[in-house]
């Protein structure tokens, strides 16, 4: 019961003492995160309705590959990456590994595949009525686009939210291309890993209960956009 | 009101990946045990200060140091496996390689000793009695400098480790540790690491002194004649800082609980 009881109040102390570490830690992860789901929600909202709204050959094999693809393990996505980012790789002039843009690159591949089925499974389930309605009216695909994402909107969001939860709390793409580099690239998730193998348990488990809480501040503040835009 | 506060956020984080990114920074990979031991806390931000570099670690086996530095991936290789140093300078993919410091490797294990290693004073036999016995042994199983040693030292002991008894974990030293600890096992340690975990665990030092066990530590520049990228400045500087009079006497003074984890190669 200790081993719980040191890590609560570890965590507490974490919070309130504003640890200059700790505040970096917290703020690369937000950074990284916020990014990443943004780019993907950019690319992934769109694309997810369009391919939602139109048939075209292929297209059941574009989503069972859309689907294979939310199982993509972390760890992979850094192995293909760091392929591509290392100095020997297509892109190793750009010098990109180990900072935090490759990060983003990579919770960007990982989300938006997350993203952009949960966008054609809200898209898929809406009212065929606004379809019909779009049709009756002459709107062609482009014109459909931001109707469908404006009706939708709070289908949308949960995707958006679901992916950042996916980015913000994965790790395997975080140590591979980021390096774990204190007061650079370290964040919350590869701060845990790094205190869990130092054996220091309690900080680990301290910064997990910090990490949901900004998890969960996160996902009030997206819910209160929410409700405004409803 | 809250969609602009949310816009000023967003902005920030874009200034600030950016500003992190140009900075003059000094890519070094250096294996877990130097980075566990918490020397490096010590060590850097005084070269910081002085040279306005920021020196980003990556904390790796030395392995996989080396392998990041023939990439090119890295400026600068810290790390501990003499022979694997030798053949990467002479590969071409390093050069200027120079002593820093050194300290040794220990066998622990279990209280008890129930493989009764502790009166020997030659570490392969120890191993080979671990083996005889068959008591747990946890390897790093990770291509470290630590996992390069252990291997030596079954070779030399004429025996392929492996069994029920033999679990390779695959994993930092520090982690390594806290299993073997758990386990009550056997384990090679770097002295440093070792130092750094005593407090936290219940296994003892069980074999130590052997010459085998000697454990040198050099950085090595990554060659910029294969990777022009090389920040060659700040690599000669921090070599320069860790081999000078400052760099050596940190080292010296290094202390966790008042017992030395390194000691200095360059000045004694």
């Amino acid at each position: 019961m200790d081993y719980f009881l040191q890590a609560c109040t570890g965590a507490l102390r974490l919070i309130f003492s504003l640890d200059a570490e700790v505040v970096v830690i917290v703020w690369t992860s937000l950074c990284i995160s916020v990014i990443a789901s943004l780019l993907a929600a950019a690319v992934a909202l769109p694309a997810g309705t369009l391919i939602s709204l139109n048939e075209f050959p292929g297209k059941n094999l574009l989503l069972q590959i859309l689907n294979t693809l939310m199982a993509l393990p972390t760890v992979v996505v850094g192995l293909l990456l760091y392929g591509i980012l290392t100095r020997q790789g297509p892109a190793g002039e750009l010098g990109l590994l180990y900072t935090p843009v490759a990060m983003v690159i990579g919770q960007f591949v990982l989300v938006t595949p997350i993203m952009a089925n949960l966008t054609v499974a809200t898209v898929s389930a809406a009212d065929p009525r606004l379809l019909q309605t779009c049709r009756s009216l002459g709107a062609g695909p482009w014109q459909q686009l931001p109707v469908f994402m404006r009706e939708l909107r709070v289908g949308l969001m949960a995707a958006v939210v679901t992916g950042f939860g996916r980015a913000i709390g994965e790790v395997g793409v975080a140590m591979m291309l980021g390096g774990n580099i204190e007061g650079y690239t370290r964040t919350m998730t590869t701060a845990i890993a790094l205190e869990t193998s130092k054996g220091e348990f309690e900080m680990g488990l301290a910064l997990g209960i910090l990490l949901l809480s900004v998890a969960f501040i996160v996902n009030g503040l997206l819910f209160r956009l929410q409700r405004r835009g409803a | 009101m809250l969609h602009r506060t949310l816009l000023c956020l967003l902005l920030a984080m874009l200034v600030g990946l950016n500003t992190a990114q140009a900075q003059d920074r000094l890519r070094m990979a250096t294996t877990t045990s130097t980075d566990n031991s918490g020397l490096l806390k010590i060590l850097h931000p005084p070269f910081e200060a002085q040279y306005g570099i920021k020196v980003d670690v990556i904390a790796v086996g030395t392995g996989k140091a080396l392998r990041l530095g023939s990439q090119g991936d890295v400026d600068l290789v810290f790390v501990h496996a003499p022979q694997a140093e030798q053949k990467f300078v002479a590969s071409g993919a390093g050069v200027e390689r120079l002593p820093v410091m050194h300290n040794d490797f220990v066998i622990l294990g279990p209280e008890g000793d129930y493989a009764g290693i502790a009166y020997l004073d030659d570490a392969s036999k120890a191993l080979k009695r671990i083996a005889e016995t068959q008591e747990v042994f946890i390897s790093r199983g990770d291509d470290s400098g630590t996992h390069k040693k252990e291997l030596a030292l079954w070779q030399a002991a004429g025996r392929e480790p492996g069994g029920d008894w033999y679990l390779a974990v695959g994993q930092g030293m520090g982690a390594v540790l806290t299993i073997a600890d758990d386990k009550q096992a056997y384990t090679l340690a770097d002295r440093g690491t070792y130092l750094a975990y005593r407090d936290k665990m219940s296994l003892k030092v069980l074999l130590e002194g052997d010459p085998d066990l000697h454990n040198p530590y050099h950085v090595i520049m990554v060659n910029p004649a294969q990777h022009p990228h090389v920040n060659q400045k700040a690599a000669r500087a921090y070599m320069a800082f860790i081999r000078g009079a400052q760099g050596q006497s940190l080292i010296r003074d290094y202390r966790i609980n008042g017992e030395p984890l390194f000691y200095p190669d360059v000045l004694p």
